[in-house]
This record gives C-alpha cells, sequence and structure tokens, in this order.
C-alpha cells in the first residue's frame, strides 16, 4: 500500500487544526461550532475510569486528519488503482454488483467511492458522504447529528465530534422497503493516524433498511486510533438492521460509540462482530423510547493474542411493552482478554416490558481470560426480566469426541469455536460468513476450509 | 489378518490402575463381546485403545496392523481406522450433522473425492437404513437428543466412516426392541466389508442381533474368561461370580 495522503494535518489537537479541517470541508458555520465546543470538552475531560488501559495511547502524535489521494467518486473506474485495489481485495465491488443496494467506501480519512442505485434514489433514500451530506442537507442533518450521542458524552465522543471526517448519510423516507443492504467499508492505510467517520442513519416510519459496515486496516508498530459514531434513528413501526464487522488492524486502539433510539413499535437489530484492534471498547447502546420498542443483539468478541476486548451492550427501556433480547458471545485464545460489560436498564414507566440476556464465553486455553459484567437495574415490578450467563473453558470431552472422528486437535478446535459462534457467523452476509470462518481456520491452524 | 493385538497392557487414570494386564487379538472381520459388572473397566479398554488422554499406558502393547499405536494421538488412530462409539456422545452446538460427518470423512478417506451432493445421497441413504429422520442431518451434532437418537447417531457415523474396526460401548442400552433390531441391523451391514467389532455390553440381549465369534467376560481390568456364545448364555443364568473360574 502506497501512502495517498496529499495533505494531513500536523499530530495532535488544537484550534487551528480544527478549523483547517472545517475549512477544507466548506462546512457551515454551526458544524464548526459543534467541532469547536467539542474541542473544549475534549481537552476538559479524563480519560474513561473503566475499561481498557489506554495510556500507552499517545494522542498529541496521532494525526487526525489524512486526505487520501484520491476524490470522492461514483464509479470504481474513477478511483485510482492502488486505492481500488484494497477494496477489490475485499470483494466490495463484486459484492455491490451482486447483493447490495449502495456502497460506500472511506479510506483514511475521506470517502473515496459511493454510490447508490439509480432505483433507490427513485425511491427518495438519501445515500450520501456524511460531509457532502452535511452541505446539500444542512436542517435534516442538524436535526439529528450528535443528538443522540452529544460531544460531551465521553473523552472520545468529544474528541469525535472535534475531528470527524467522512463516514455516511442515510435517509429513507416513510414506508420504504430497501430491497437489499447498504454497505460501508472502512480503511485505515496511513500509520499513526486516526479515523472518525460518522454515520448517521435515519430510517422514517414503517420504513425498513439493512445496513453493513466493514473495517480493517494495515498494521504498523504506531499506534492506530479509531473513534467513529454511530447514530441511528427508527422511527415509528421502522425495523433497522445494523451489522459489523470489526477487523481493525492489530495496532489499532478502536474507542467506538454506537447509538439507537426507537421509536414506536421500531426495531433495532445489531449484529457486532469485533475481532481486530489491540484495545477496544464498544457498547452499541439502544434507547427504547416509544410503546412497542425492541432491540435485537447478536455480538460476538474474538479476543487473540495481545488482544483486551472490553465490548457490551446497553439497552434502556424507557416506555412500556418494549423489548430487548441479547445474544452475546466471546472467545478468548493465545492470551486474549474479552470482557462483557452489559446493562438493561428498565425505567418506572415502562411497564410490562421483557428483556432477556444471555451472554457466554468459551475461553480456549489456560493463558487466555474473559471476565463479565452484566448489569441489570430495573424500576416497575410489571417487567419480565431473564439472564443467563456462561463462561467457561473449551469441553476436553468434546475435544475427544472430535479427535476420535479423524479430526486433529486444531480442526477441532477451530469447529468448536465456529459451532459456538454459529448464531452470528448464519447472520452474516455470505462472503462476510466465509472470511469469518477463513480468519477462525488460520488461528487455530485449521484446514477445515 | 490380525488387526489388533493388545499384549499383556496396564493403564492408569491418575496413580489408580484400571487396566491389568489385558491380552486381546482381533482379526479382520470378528466380531468380539466383550461382558462384564460395572466398573470392571470395560468402558475404560475401549479408550485407552482410542488413546484417550485421560489414561496412562504403563506397560503393554496395542498393535495395529503390525504397529504399535501408543504413541499416536486419538485422531491419528482414527485415521487408521478405529471407531469408538459412545455411551454417552458429546453435543457440539452450532455444528450441524452434515457438516461434521463430511469433515471427518475427508479426514478419514483423503483420497475419496465425493462432491457435497454425492456425500448428502450417501448419508441419506444411511440415514433411511437407520429409519432415522433426514432433518436429522440439519440439527446440531448430539444437541438434545434422545437416548435412541444418540445410539443412532453413533452408528450413522459408523456406517458412514467405514472403518477397519468399531469399538462399540454399550451400544444397545436404553434402547426398545425396534430401535435395537435396526441398530444392529446397521452394524451388520457396516461389518460386511470386513470391519471387525468390539462390543462392550451388559446384556445377551443384543448378541441375538449380532453374532460375536468370541464373548469375553471382563472383571477387575482383566479378561478372566473367554468363549464363544455359550458363554453369555451361562453368564445371564448365573451371573459374573459363577463363571469366574
Amino acid at each position: 500500500m502506497t501512502n495517498n495522503a496529499l495533505s494531513k494535518t500536523e499530530p495532535g489537537l488544537n484550534r487551528r487544526i480544527i478549523e483547517e479541517i472545517s475549512e477544507s470541508k466548506n462546512e457551515p458555520l454551526w458544524m464548526k461550532d459543534i467541532r469547536m465546543k467539542s474541542l473544549e470538552y475534549f481537552l476538559n475531560r479524563p480519560n474513561p475510569n473503566f475499561g481498557v488501559d489506554i495510556s500507552a495511547l499517545d494522542l498529541n502524535s496521532i494525526v487526525n486528519y489524512v486526505k487520501p489521494g484520491a476524490q470522492n467518486e461514483r464509479s470504481w473506474e474513477d478511483v485510482p488503482e492502488d486505492i481500488r485495489e484494497n477494496f477489490e481485495k475485499l470483494g466490495i465491488p463484486q459484492a455491490e454488483r451482486e447483493a447490495l443496494a449502495g456502497v460506500g467506501a472511506q479510506y483514511d480519512s475521506e470517502m473515496v467511492y459511493h454510490n447508490m442505485k439509480e432505483s433507490l434514489k427513485k425511491l427518495g433514500v438519501i445515500f450520501l458522504e456524511m460531509g457532502t451530506a452535511v452541505r446539500e442537507y444542512p436542517d435534516l442533518v442538524k436535526k439529528y447529528f450528535m443528538h443522540l450521542i452529544p460531544p460531551n458524552d465521553h473523552k472520545f465522543a468529544a474528541l469525535h465530534g472535534a475531528v470527524w471526517s467522512g463516514g455516511t448519510f442515510i435517509y429513507v423516507p416513510p414506508n420504504v422497503n430497501v430491497p437489499m443492504p447498504i454497505q460501508s467499508y472502512y480503511l485505515m492505510g496511513s500509520p499513526g493516524m486516526g479515523q472518525f467517520e460518522h454515520t448517521l442513519i435515519v430510517v422514517d416510519k414503517g420504513s425498513k433498511l439493512e445496513f453493513i459496515e466493514g473495517c480493517s486496516g494495515q498494521n504498523y508498530s504506531v499506534s492506530n486510533l479509531h473513534a467513529g459514531a454511530v447514530e441511528i434513528y427508527v422511527e415509528e413501526g421502522a425495523t433497522v438492521k445494523f451489522s459489523t464487522i470489526e477487523n481493525w488492524a492489530k495496532n489499532t486502539y478502536n474507542l467506538n460509540t454506537k447509538r439507537a433510539s426507537v421509536d414506536k413499535d421500531g426495531t433495532i437489530i445489531w449484529i457486532s462482530g469485533t475481532m481486530g484492534s489491540a484495545k477496544t471498547m464498544l457498547y452499541p447502546s439502544s434507547i427504547l423510547k416509544g410503546k412497542g420498542a425492541r432491540a435485537e443483539y447478536t455480538t460476538i468478541t474474538y479476543a487473540g493474542p495481545g488482544q483486551h476486548l472490553d465490548t457490551g451492550t446497553k439497552v434502556f427501556h424507557f416506555a412500556p411493552y418494549t423489548s430487548s433480547k441479547v445474544d452475546s458471545r466471546s472467545i478468548s485464545f493465545g492470551g486474549g482478554y474479552a470482557f462483557y460489560r452489559g446493562l438493561v436498564r428498565v425505567s418506572e414507566s415502562a411497564i410490562h416490558s421483557k428483556s432477556s440476556v444471555d451472554c457466554s464465553a468459551l475461553m480456549v486455553d489456560n493463558v487466555s481470560k474473559s471476565d463479565t459484567l452484566p448489569i441489570i437495574e430495573v424500576m416497575n415490578n410489571q417487567s419480565e426480566i431473564g439472564h443467563e450467563a456462561y463462561v467457561g473453558k473449551i469441553n476436553e470431552d468434546q475435544i475427544y469426541y472430535l479427535m476420535s472422528r479423524g479430526l486433529t486437535e486444531d480442526d477441532a478446535k477451530a469447529l468448536i469455536v465456529r459451532g459456538f459462534l454459529d448464531p452470528f457467523i448464519k447472520q452474516l452476509p455470505f462472503e462476510y460468513a466465509v472470511e469469518f470462518n477463513r480468519i477462525i481456520d488460520m488461528h487455530f491452524n485449521s484446514k477445515i476450509g | 489378518m490380525e488387526l489388533i493385538k493388545i499384549i499383556d497392557l496396564h493403564a492408569s487414570i491418575g496413580e489408580k490402575e484400571v487396566i491389568k494386564g489385558v491380552n486381546l487379538t482381533v482379526n479382520r472381520n470378528e466380531i468380539h463381546a466383550i461382558m462384564g459388572p460395572n466398573g470392571a473397566g470395560k468402558t475404560t479398554l475401549i479408550n485407552v485403545i482410542m488413546g484417550n488422554p485421560k489414561y496412562r499406558v504403563t506397560s503393554g502393547e496395542i498393535l495395529f496392523e503390525g504397529k504399535s499405536i501408543l504413541n499416536l494421538s486419538v485422531d491419528e488412530r482414527a485415521r487408521l481406522g478405529i471407531f469408538q462409539s459412545f455411551q454417552y456422545p458429546e453435543e457440539i452446538s452450532g455444528v450441524t450433522f452434515m457438516n461434521f460427518l463430511r469433515l471427518a470423512y475427508e479426514k478419514m478417506h483423503p483420497d475419496q473425492k465425493m462432491s457435497v451432493l454425492e456425500f448428502g445421497d450417501m448419508m441419506v441413504k444411511i440415514a433411511d437404513s437407520l429409519k432415522m429422520d433426514h432433518n436429522f442431518l440439519k440439527r446440531y451434532v448430539n444437541l438434545g437428543f434422545s437416548g435412541g437418537e444418540r445410539k443412532k447417531s453413533e452408528i450413522l457415523q459408523l456406517s458412514a466412516l467405514n472403518p477397519k474396526i468399531a469399538l462399540l460401548d454399550e451400544t444397545d442400552s436404553g434402547l426398545d426392541i425396534d430401535a435395537l433390531k435396526i441398530v444392529s441391523e446397521g452394524i451388520n451391514n457396516a461389518s460386511k466389508n470386513g470391519m471387525a467389532v468390539v462390543l462392550v455390553t451388559h446384556y445377551k440381549r443384543i448378541l441375538d442381533y449380532v453374532k460375536p465369534k468370541f464373548v469375553h467376560i471382563f472383571i477387575d481390568g482383566r479378561i478372566v474368561k473367554t468363549g464363544g456364545i455359550e458363554l453369555a448364555e451361562e453368564l445371564e443364568r448365573n451371573g459374573y461370580e459363577e463363571v469366574r473360574i
């Protein structure tokens, strides 16, 4: 991968750098104000007092904006070949032709490709690179941007608000069923940089959308930082399925924030796979604010050598008859550390709500670690809450059984791990499922294919 | 042809000796029944032949087709053609029976290339012969199987993987008479191509269907007596104490 950066900011963060970013994007004043306010919050906020150890992350050495040597194009032909190749290796242009309604592809700090099928445009669906949306639909964006994740939420939300760049904006008008998924893919190609894409999805009444997010990066000896933000507004009766396969390089700090608000009878479905990065803190949250709103989670965290992945789910039941269902699984192997942090809060007014949380952790060997910390707070006595947790080592008898059928020990472990992760894998688009199985095989020296 | 030859085998779990000098030779095509009281070490003997790492061989020898297998891992022994059926087979969540079996088949028979469809056809035929619902193949391995389904699942694997010797651990226990007949027929079919069988059982019942050439009485870690089917009959009449000497 060659360095395509034509321009980038100097390392660290100050008002001048923020002005530079804002001006290069021709932003309206209100957005620049958000950035400036965020900067203040960032400078005044302490690091989180839980989760992973980020003392080795030197924010003064992170380059917060790196412009790729490419414009945002609507045809892959126009994307420079060296950048395009990276996305072709990931199979993205092919998947777009076969099974996607739209694709965004970000390299470093900017989208290099963003396009949607004509049929969807005719239905009034808006799918734009986030910065473009700020310029072209300022009123719509302003109504939602960083309302669910306010810049003063925590230190890395503030950092995001100050330096965000790229990402995707989607608006689906009422009663539109987007027939195929839309996908955005984020690649980090430069050493020592931070990526801060912003995803804002608004799905209006009675509509349906499936969105897929993929991330990966080039591994470097210096630290990279990812602090994206995802805000999803599910309006009355709408359904959003948001799937993520995160496979950042192992030098990356992934301190990411995702939140959805769900109105009456709406549904948010989170499919989330965290496997890359050195350290991750990620807790997709669902705010069930309308009567009958629902949240479903199928998440896996896959922590290998040198990784500390602190992930979880948060559900806030604020209205009656809301429901949530969480299936969260983690694998730790080769000294990896997986931590599940869950919260279900059922407010006093959220009567007749239902929640079931199932979190399980599988440790493949004696050097790996796993913890679960599920917190459930129920403020009324007319709700049904269920919780199951399992933390355990891989079962020797299972390995023996599989080996007695001719599988090597490595194959047996890989197969058990795959089986454990099956509820997640079968939710994935085919090419991701294949890729995921390939990665498991690789980690366990297995050749089960 | 001598398939497996066990010579003065001793094995322990922890510090405790559980196999105390077993001698047994099984030729191709032969069916051997091993009968004995609970806790005598019959299941342990099967585990030791298969190489279960819970047990440690302290002395003696196990030859398979003339070569020692004591230094081989469990999967290497399996790939030589040794098959163990389990009384309580493990559940593997998230892995379908079909995928698991296809994988196992590829490991056991790397030279035989079968397409997914061909393999599927073969499995359906075997499932039919065992009067098993085809949906069974789509279910997760042994997950939530009834006692009878587990036994059938083990015999289905045996039929599919086509080993040289089957070590069957109480395959008959907990089966009603119809299921017993079906399972026995499965074993007999599998042994048509020369497969040898070592069948551990408590009851003579299955030996009416799977006919052994030899019956061995196994007590306290050793074979104490060997004979033909008449030995099983004697056992049924008189119990283990009488046949001891």
